[in-house]
């Protein structure tokens, strides 16, 4: 039972959230309807994703502190599951706008090139190109302890200016998605106190998922590595 | 045989000036002269060997010629768009030999006379003055081919050097990047387009304003670009010792 409370918490709490988030009575807001249901699951994604590449970010510092290449494969599988993680947000933000924004006399692929200039969706389609750019530098180089070191100085460097564009940018530019004065679903003004009762402990639970998938290709990673080496 | 001469006499001051670090000077003006004598070695190479310069002037000529062909009296938001994006390709090009032309042992010899900080802020330094020139000449032959659609010209110049000078920050430390990795300046567009968006979204909604007689420029989001602009310096200073150690 080492350590495992985490598991069990982690299964605890999307059972929870399926159950309460299909549920929970949810305020009849014009066009969006039952619809925003989705926030715990769309909403949740974007949790996940920020808290795994913050967690890869932290690794990449780890290891430039140690210089232990563990540290290295920890950056990189933090990053591959946020990638995942990432676009999974994107498809349920689509299936929820193609409900709500599109305009219905126009197909979808249509719409799209007028809803994708949206500054929340701009923000994190940055994320994902920034750290695709990561993984081409870092599959790049072959030398392991070189391809180590850059790849984390490349993390922290576009970490640390990719936090201005999701905080700062989605304010200064005109947008349709709910919560215009900050960042969506974290004020209180949008959500509901019965959907907040959910809507955290999703975000737990997501984030919690992602670093427990996480660990496994760790594990994984570490294995080929050393069979590599032997 | 010129260049050989110019090396010999680059490595002489640089020399000197680290001599004078172990006469106990205070360290904050011995790593200033450092700065400056690595500036002046990159200046004087850019004097010497001045095909590279003259190749981006070309490259600036043609792309706006290019442009001035395709399309004839641009609107205002194209022009914009336009003259962003052609700075961006102008930056990749002008920073992107700043660390490729350090062959493997003159990057040894500034490791044993110059720390990693000095090395990378007389970078930063001399690429932010070749971007302010580029900007300025890429500036007047926009108006020249494309038509002037600047309402306010004083405060457009003024955005025109600050993002050029954003620009040089980011792409310089990418450049570094791109050059320890041993690729070559397209890894650059690469690494550097999707972190460059947000400052050049900034920049364009300047412009906009300055293209319009009744908006003003809100200076808050002059000091936000200002405060990313000292914030990439800082994350230079710190991260470029470890790239540069092999």
């Amino acid at each position: 039972m080492r350590k495992s409370w985490w598991k069990i918490l982690t299964v605890v709490l999307l059972i929870y959230t399926f159950t309460a988030g299909l549920l929970v009575k949810i305020p009849n807001l014009p066009l969006l309807g039952q619809t925003s249901r989705n926030l715990f699951f769309h909403v949740g994604m974007w949790a996940a994703m920020m808290t795994l590449f913050t967690v890869s970010v932290v690794n990449a510092i780890r290891y430039l502190r140690t210089f232990d290449l563990k540290y290295d494969i920890y950056a990189r599988q933090y990053v591959t599951s946020g990638i995942v993680f990432g676009i999974l947000g994107y498809s349920t933000g689509t299936i929820w706008m193609s409900y709500t924004w599109a305009d219905p006399n126009n197909p979808l692929f249509k719409s799209f090139s007028a809803v994708a200039r949206e500054p929340k969706l701009i923000g994190t389609a940055i994320a994902l190109l920034i750290y695709f750019a990561y993984l081409v530098l870092r599959d790049s180089i072959n030398d392991m302890d070189k391809r180590a070191r850059i790849s984390s100085v490349y993390n922290i460097f576009a970490y640390a200016l990719l936090f201005p564009t999701i905080w700062i940018v989605p304010r200064l530019l005109p947008s349709l998605h709910p919560g215009q004065e900050a960042n969506p679903a974290l004020n209180f003004k949008d959500v509901s106190p019965e959907m907040r009762w959910v809507e955290l402990p999703a975000f737990i639970a997501w984030s919690l998922l992602g670093v427990w998938i996480t660990t496994l290709k760790i594990r994984l990673n570490i294995l080929k590595e050393r069979k590599l080496s032997q | 045989m010129k260049i050989s001469r110019s090396r010999t006499s680059v490595f002489r001051t640089s020399y000197i000036s680290t001599k004078s670090y172990f006469r106990a000077k205070p360290v904050f003006i011995a790593s200033v002269r450092h700065i400056i004598t690595l500036f002046k070695k990159d200046l004087l190479l850019e004097v010497r060997q001045q095909y590279s310069f003259y190749g981006i002037l070309l490259y600036i000529g043609a792309t706006i010629f290019v442009l001035y062909m395709a399309i004839e009296e641009p609107e205002n938001n194209v022009w914009n768009g336009l003259f962003w994006v052609i700075q961006l390709f102008i930056c990749i090009n002008a920073v992107a030999k700043s660390f490729l032309q350090e062959s493997k042992g003159r990057m040894l010899y500034f490791y044993s006379v110059a720390s990693p900080a000095d090395f990378v802020l007389s970078k930063l330094l001399f690429n932010s003055l070749l971007m302010l020139v580029m900007s300025l000449l890429s500036l007047l032959l926009f108006t020249l081919f494309l038509g002037n659609p600047v309402q306010k010209a004083g405060q457009f110049i003024g955005l025109v050097l600050l993002g050029g000078w954003s620009l040089s920050l980011v792409f310089t430390f990418l450049a570094a990047i791109a050059a320890k990795a041993q690729q070559n300046a397209a890894i650059m567009a690469v690494l550097g387009f999707p972190l460059i968006i947000p400052q050049l979204l900034l920049l364009m909604k300047l412009s906009n304003a300055a293209f319009n007689p009744v908006l003003t420029i809100p200076a808050t989001t002059i000091w936000l670009l200002i405060a990313l602009d000292s914030m990439i310096i800082m994350l230079a200073v710190i991260l470029f010792p470890f790239l540069w150690k092999d």
